[in-house]
């Protein structure tokens, strides 16, 4: 979320679910949420038919949105800026812009116009196919609402240049001043349950908690204070980072908590060999996932059910979980196991519960600081809460942004890393299904869903699976430049001929075999929406799912 | 605070009332705390109007409107409890348990069904000659994570306006008359498995199918309710997890609180059953000649502690990476970058949220 960090100062959501729905104007973008946040999903769909709200849907597939949408747009993935460029572009030359918010609250604005310039809706026709008039069209329409919102989601930030499709949005939004009021502001949807939480926390290797920055004095001489140690001041590797230096052999050891790196990463053959390489590889989790299948050392750990603490969800909104299960077997916290290897390596840690973990946090992290067990209660606070008399923060940036003036930033067009050519013609881009979870961990054992989502095939339009002569579950043979999987074939009206999608969830054809590890230079954030491949028929049999062991229905 | 131009004032049971022109009997009555008796309406559905439980007089017309439709008018007098409408009532509600079985020990609502307590307040019991029901004991649902029991049904519409107005998907829809209406199955193909329509069923007749493998062995079992958050995706959604026996049962919401007010998409309402698997990690285990072995916590914390300290001196500590997870609480996140950080020395630490 490197891309509003720069433009507002903070990362997350600007605004909630529940005043979302008042906006007049709804820009989704890359982000389907009828599949991947099914309820906020609903919400959308309910401004739309019960409160009149136009939505403008831009996706390169035909998501379910787009029935209750008033207009949408299909640029190719990857291929967002070059629109919502041309969006500003007609919004300034039809002086819908907001010159009040513009003059009060931002900077960088004479810079941002002269980029502008030639974003005309005619380049961004030829530069993407959407037709002009529909780019006009949208403009005009997030222009001149009262109350307009954008929301988005991984289609935005996974690409080589997420953080400048952020800072685009950005751009849109300042220039018409919809930040800091109800049904407004930029919105990313965090995918993962606390993936909010995870970054609040500072499991990111460029910050502590609350985002304080590695290497900023004072914040290594609180935290050295607090924790009573030296920190190193160097910022840390990210996910793909990692295995890269394994394979270089600078990275000797991986202790991973609760995730499944050998199918959600990018590139995933290379990642397999950089952990072959480790002298160590300690996996705590719940089930014996695919990585901990390769681990030295596995420790159970407890589910969601099993333990007291909090999650943050995508608004920042701080929730109690609790408590409703023991542990199976001689299963531990996640925290606790944790501590005890820390004493066992001379650092004591004696924490005697999830709420006396909290009043560490608190303590040193300023957004969290007002927020007790006992205050968050059954619904919850919203952080910012700086004391414990605060209220905490439904909407951010009422009163101006919180990096004081909000930052305009010229953002030019560049094509994904890998374009389709001769020899791999199609672009391949991923997502998730309503039914599973991540790499389905824990949908892939309960029937009910197992069923409903089966496997992940390749789909693609009616006009390709023509020309390569397949037709629904076809066994084809899809490769990349890194690496090649087996799949099914079904084909779907959704998406627009030269553009194949396949979701992530699986491990059986996984494909992030095929996908690109080039990264976002700022944000790190691997181009999976983008790969280029080529697709043949396959007389073999496509990968049968694995049956994992599957409990109650 | 300025007075709204479209205030008004009416009476209900003679005291005297603000009110705004948008609202109905029973909203201003709610607010004032007097209570009107309803089954079908629902404040996150419009009204339904089917239940007509709470009818209310109104001075000047002839017959008792229902207080959940009827929009307020300004002065109007309103009587919510006169011995016209306690017979209407006891009528309505004779007729509803003509059909409906008050089989209350073998449920799961026992003691919080409306139904059943409406019963008990205005004295009705079931008819003497036993239930008169055209409707089968199960019948096949739109998907198999719930399960319909049609004999239960009482017509009153809020699932079918549940799934139409929160969903948007309109499953389905009550079917035929008097004592022969039902909900129905119209459009199977559209259903997401999202358990709304269970989730607001006031009478269970539709049931989660993993309580009702409990059926056998457990009936009438209450479940203890634990309010916590989905483990799923970004929205966390709140629910209460139902647990009898140390088994996860299933989850109910509450339609007035959190992000999502009751509604959940089907991981969050059955993807819960995960806990219970019996794959589920019981033991540490520690590679030894090429294959993952049992060990004691303590082997397996020993050895961790002993090759993360040699590795550190070795070849330092930024040859130490962690993962942290987007799936694990706060304090668990908070405490994995403390370690990596204080214990081992490096600010490798990072998780799958650019993923
Ligand atoms: S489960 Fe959801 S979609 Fe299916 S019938 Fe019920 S409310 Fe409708
Ligand atoms: S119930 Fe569905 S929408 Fe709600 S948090 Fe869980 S996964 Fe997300
Ligand atoms: S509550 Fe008014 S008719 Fe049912």
């Amino acid at each position: 979320m490197a891309g509003l960090a720069a433009t507002l100062g903070s990362g997350a959501m600007t605004n909630s679910v529940e005043d979302l729905s008042e906006a007049e104007v709804m820009l989704v973008i890359g982000s389907n949420n009828t599949e991947t946040h099914p309820v906020i999903g609903m919400r959308l769909r309910n401004a739309a038919r019960y409160r009149g709200a136009k939505i403008i849907v831009v996706d390169p597939r035909r998501t379910g949105l787009v029935d209750d949408s008033v207009l949408w747009l299909s640029p190719p993935p990857g291929y967002d800026i070059a629109i919502v460029n041309a969006m500003a572009h007609v919004i300034l030359e039809e002086g819908l812009h907001n010159e009040d918010y513009i003059e009060e609250k931002t900077e960088g604005f004479e810079e941002f116009k002269k980029a502008l310039v030639p974003y005309t809706p005619e380049y961004a026709e030829e530069l993407t196919g959407v037709p002009a008039k529909d780019i006009l069209k949208a403009a005009r329409l997030y222009g001149s609402a009262n109350k307009a919102a954008i929301l988005y989601c991984m289609g935005i930030t996974q690409h080589s240049k997420g953080t400048d499709n952020v800072k685009s949005l950005s751009n849109l939004a300042l220039l018409c001043g919809q930040m800091g009021k109800r049904g407004s502001g930029v919105n990313p949807l965090r995918g993962q349950n606390n993936v909010q939480g995870a970054c609040d926390m500072g499991g990111l290797p460029n910050v502590f908690t609350g985002y304080q920055k590695v290497g900023l004095p004072e914040v290594q001489g609180k935290f050295e204070k607090h924790w009573g140690v030296e920190l190193s001041d160097k910022v840390g590797l990210t996910v793909v980072e990692m295995s890269n230096q394994m394979m270089e052999g600078n990275v000797k050891a991986l202790y991973v908590m609760g995730e499944n790196p050998l199918v959600t990463d990018p590139d995933l053959t290379h990642v397999e060999e950089a952990f072959e390489k480790l002298d160590l590889l300690v996996v705590q989790d719940i089930f014996l996932t695919e990585t901990a299948r390769a681990a030295d050392v596995v420790l159970p750990a407890t589910s969601f059910a099993e333990k007291d603490g909090t999650f943050s969800n995508t608004e920042r909104r701080v929730q109690l979980v609790r408590k409703a299960l023991d542990p199976p077997g001689s299963a531990r916290l996640d925290w606790e196991i944790l501590a005890d290897i820390s004493t066992r390596m001379g650092y004591e840690m004696s924490y005697s519960s999830g709420q006396d973990v909290f009043e560490e946090i608190r303590e040193v992290t300023p957004q969290y600081a007002g927020i007790t067990y006992k205050r968050l209660g059954r619904e919850g606070l919203q952080w910012p809460c700086p004391d414990e008399k605060h209220p905490g923060t439904p909407i951010l940036h009422t009163k101006g942004v919180t990096r004081g003036s909000a930052l305009f930033v010229p953002i030019e067009f560049r094509p994904p890393a890998e374009v389709p050519d001769a020899e791999y013609p199609f672009v391949l881009t991923t997502g998730r299904d309503y039914y599973q979870y991540h790499s389905a961990t824990m949908t892939g054992r309960v029937k009910l869903l197992r069923d409903a989502c089966p496997e992940s095939y390749l789909e693609m339009s009616p006009e390709d699976a023509d020309k390569l002569g397949v037709s629904d579950m076809s066994v084809v043979k899809v490769s990349s430049r890194r690496g090649h999987v087996i799949a099914r074939i079904k084909i779907t009206p959704n998406l627009s001929a030269g553009i194949v999608f396949k979701k992530f969830h699986f491990y059986e054809g996984a494909v992030n075999r095929l996908t690109n590890p080039v990264l976002d230079p700022t944000s790190k954030i691997p181009e999976l929406k983008v790969t280029a491949v080529r697709i043949e028929k396959h007389d073999g049999p496509a990968p049968e799912p694995e049956s994992q062991g599957m409990c109650l229905m | 605070m300025l007075m709204e131009k479209n205030k008004m004032d009416i009476f209900i049971n003679g005291k005297e009332i603000k009110v705004s022109e948008d609202e109905t009997i029973l909203s201003a009555a709610r607010r004032e705390k007097i209570h009107i008796p309803t089954l079908c309406y629902m404040e996150k559905l419009l009204p339904i109007g089917s239940c007509r439980l709470c009818v209310v007089e109104v001075e000047g017309c002839e017959k008792p409107v229902a207080a959940c439709k009827t929009p307020v008018v300004p002065e109007m007098k309103v009587s919510t409890d006169t011995q016209r409408l306690r017979d209407m009532r006891r009528e309505i509600l004779s007729f509803i348990l003509m059909t409906h079985p008050l089989e209350c020990d073998q449920c799961e609502l026992k003691g919080v069904c409306t139904l059943e307590l409406l019963a008990k307040e205005y004295g009705v019991e079931a008819p003497a000659s036993g239930v008169t029901s055209p409707r089968p004991r199960t019948a096949e649902f739109s998907t198999p994570a719930i399960i319909y029991k049609p004999y239960r049904c009482i017509a009153c519409g809020r699932c079918v306006s549940a799934c139409q107005e929160v969903v948007g998907r309109a499953v389905l829809a009550l079917k035929g008359e008097g004592i022969g209406a039902a909900m129905e199955v119209v459009n199977a193909d559209k259903c997401i498995s999202c358990g709304e329509c269970l989730s607001v069923c006031p009478v269970a007749a539709l049931a989660d199918a993993g309580m009702n493998e409990l059926d056998h062995s457990d009936k009438g079992k209450r479940p203890k309710k634990t309010q916590t958050v989905c483990t799923y995706c970004g929205v966390g959604c709140t629910f209460d997890l139902n647990v009898v026996d140390g088994k996860a049962v299933g989850v109910t919401t509450n339609h007035n609180i959190g992000t999502n007010k009751g509604s959940l998409c089907v991981k969050g309402r059955f993807g819960y059953r995960f806990v219970n698997s019996p794959d589920r990690l019981t033991t540490p285990l520690i590679r030894k000649n090429g294959k993952l072995v049992e060990a004691t916590w303590d082997e397996a914390l020993d050895l961790v502690a002993k090759k993360l300290t040699s590795i550190k001196k070795d070849s330092g500590p930024d040859s130490i990476t962690g993962l942290t997870s987007a799936k694990c609480t706060n304090e668990d996140n908070y405490v994995f970058q403390k370690f990596m950080r204080a214990v081992i020395g490096t600010n490798n630490v990072d998780h799958c949220a650019r993923l």
